[in-house]
């Protein structure tokens, strides 16, 4: 069985994020990491892998990204995945949800892998989509938020919380399962595996190489357009207290709880 | 345009709050921007012909049926593809919640159409339809436009309020679809389990709710003194629910309860949007957590930064007292 996990280098979470007004994208510029909600993705991978219940060949990275991008997968690597692809074509920025979904799904499928993972949400972008958008796109199953996945031969039995409480679906292989950080508490690299990271293969690909059409992605092919940026709706800044001296900060609270007629 | 496409879930014969409210916003926009609502359900024999008509008077001139398995995405795309392709809508429409985001997801793909998530608003300007989402953690707010119709919307959690504008019932259309061979390859075992006891948290007047800052399970033994002191109830965030310190019937957010207690009072949360979407309309706010930069803070009005282990348990003493006297 071949498994391939989505990734993508976000911005650092210590980095304080802004839109480029010239291009009204989000600055990439900056400290970057692996998107933290995707090293769920790749512990789920690897405890499948281990697991012993089915024979896991290979862990695959996979990413869209500039240049810089190559850190976000030697980071998968020193995780667990075997090796990754990297897509990366100028024709690819500004991509939206719609385009980066198609050129992601152009790669996986030449990879015909019997599972994709990936996790819940990116930590920039948040959209909450692009497994699902995948999944179409390669005609097969999908499930998104599964905080628990047990595998068996050909067939994974997913626990997610939905509207009306906890689901469990059967889903048959290969699928696309998108899955929420509760499901796992990933694992860190070890300094060899870190060391390691750069030395295991990596196939970088054009949008020819993975026969993406030119005019499905970037900005020309985009089906949305950013009409504005704003900024949000005003809202009042709230009181800020530094616990310095707790019976201070206690009382303080008590009073403003009273003032405002809580405690009662 | 050629009117909105409002997808409605409905569960145990009754119609999912934040789907009523999309389908009433869909019927708003399609009086301004011209063309009908319709709204689109996914089920079994429940969806009798009275149910799907009630949607009419939420503002829907027509609901599509389709019969297929219920709770999963997929059979939902399927069903909305061909009602798109064979009446033309401009426009898809959800009311958020996690197979609003599935569906949404889905269509996108098979219509090559753009899509926008999150949406707490939508304007229609010169017969077309802009949806206004927020981004980076709601500090600025982005005006998205679509390139070619149709186009997909799916709205943030309780972005649109259910109101009954519409005239009546509305005329109930089966859907002849043909179900896409990978849309049966997921089988819903068992839906809508209920963990843990069951804890009312809607009707508290006082909430405090605590996340992963809490550390442990345990750490919940001090919210719940806490909240025995204030005379109030517990709430939980999705990750401590998940990781099964507290039961499900006590989670705040996106996937669990929406509340508006008098005081919310969250305690080591740091404030996703899947959270603030459940609690914002709060009528007071105090978070307490020992990151600075945490998110909460910036929709709090008391913020407090500091350690809980040290603060909880003098808050609690001092409640005690302030309530004994």
């Amino acid at each position: 069985m071949k498994i391939c996990v989505l990734v993508k280098e976000v911005p650092d979470a210590a980095v304080e994020k802004r839109i480029d007004e010239g291009s009204m994208r989000l600055d990439r510029s900056g400290e970057k990491n692996l998107n933290p909600f995707d090293t769920h993705a790749i512990e789920a991978a690897m405890q499948v892998k281990e697991g012993g219940v089915v024979d896991v060949e290979e862990v695959v990275a996979v990413t869209m990204g500039p240049d810089t991008a190559v850190r976000a997968l030697h980071k998968a690597v020193s995780l667990g995945a075997d090796r990754s692809i990297h897509l990366t074509d100028d024709a690819l920025t500004g991509s939206d949800c719609c385009a980066t979904g198609y050129a992601l799904a152009r790669v996986l499928e030449a990879e015909s892998p019997d599972l994709v993972l990936c996790g819940q949400q990116s930590d920039d972008g948040e959209c909450y989509t692009m497994g699902a958008i995948v999944a179409d796109h390669l005609k097969m199953p999908s499930l998104t938020q599964v905080i628990k996945m047990d595998v068996a031969d050909g067939t994974l039995t997913c626990e997610r919380q939905a509207e009306y409480g906890y689901d469990t679906v059967e889903v048959d292989l290969p699928a696309v399962i998108s899955v929420g950080d509760a499901i796992n508490e990933p694992r860190y690299p070890s300094l060899k595996a870190i060391m390691g990271a750069k030395k295991k293969p990596l196939d970088t690909k054009s949008i020819g190489d993975a026969s993406i059409e030119a005019d499905r992605v970037g900005t020309g092919g985009s089906r949305t357009s950013v009409l504005g940026i704003n900024p949000p709706p005003p809202k009042a800044a709230g009181e800020i207290i530094e616990d310095e001296d707790t019976n201070e900060t206690v009382e303080k609270i008590v009073s403003w709880l009273d003032e405002r007629k809580l405690l009662a | 345009m050629s009117g909105i496409l409002v997808y409605a879930l409905h569960y145990e014969g009754a119609f999912n709050k934040n789907s009523l409210g999309a389908v009433s916003e869909g019927a708003r926009l399609a009086g301004q921007a011209g063309g009908e609502c319709a709204a689109v359900v996914v089920g079994g024999d429940d969806l009798t012909d009275e149910l799907c008509a009630s949607l009419g008077a939420y503002g829907a001139a027509k609901v599509y049926r389709g019969k297929a398995d219920e709770g999963l995405a997929q059979p939902v795309v399927d069903v909305m593809a061909k009602v798109i392709e064979d009446n033309g809508y401009s426009y898809a429409l959800f009311g958020g919640g996690l197979l609003g985001f599935e569906i949404g997801a889905g269509l996108t793909a098979r219509l090559n159409a753009g899509v926008t998530m999150e949406v707490t608003e939508v304007k229609a300007e010169d017969g077309k339809l802009v949806a206004v989402r927020p981004i980076l953690q709601d500090s600025a707010v982005v005006d998205s436009g679509y390139v070619e119709e149709p186009g997909i919307i799916i709205g943030r959690l309780n972005a649109f309020e259910a109101t009954e504008n519409g005239s009546g019932g509305a005329e109930v259309e089966d859907v002849d679809f043909e179900i896409s061979e990978f849309s049966t390859r997921c089988r819903m075992v068992k839906r809508g389990e209920q963990r843990g006891a069951d804890v009312n948290i809607e009707d508290a007047d006082l909430l405090v709710a605590g996340g992963r800052g809490l550390g442990k399970a345990e750490g919940f033994e001090q919210l719940e003194a806490l909240a025995g002191a204030m005379g109030g109830a517990v709430a939980a965030t999705r990750a401590v629910v998940d990781a099964g310190w507290y039961p499900y019937a006590a989670q705040i957010g996106q996937t669990g309860k929406t509340v508006a207690p008098k005081l919310y009072l969250a305690a080591g949360i740091s404030g996703a949007i899947q959270h603030k979407v459940g609690m914002q309309s709060s009528e007071n706010i105090v978070a307490i957590n020992k990151d600075p930069n945490a998110p909460i803070f910036e929709y709090s009005d008391l913020g407090v930064v500091g350690d809980l282990n040290k603060i909880l348990p003098k808050l609690t003493e001092a409640v005690k007292a302030r309530k004994g006297g």
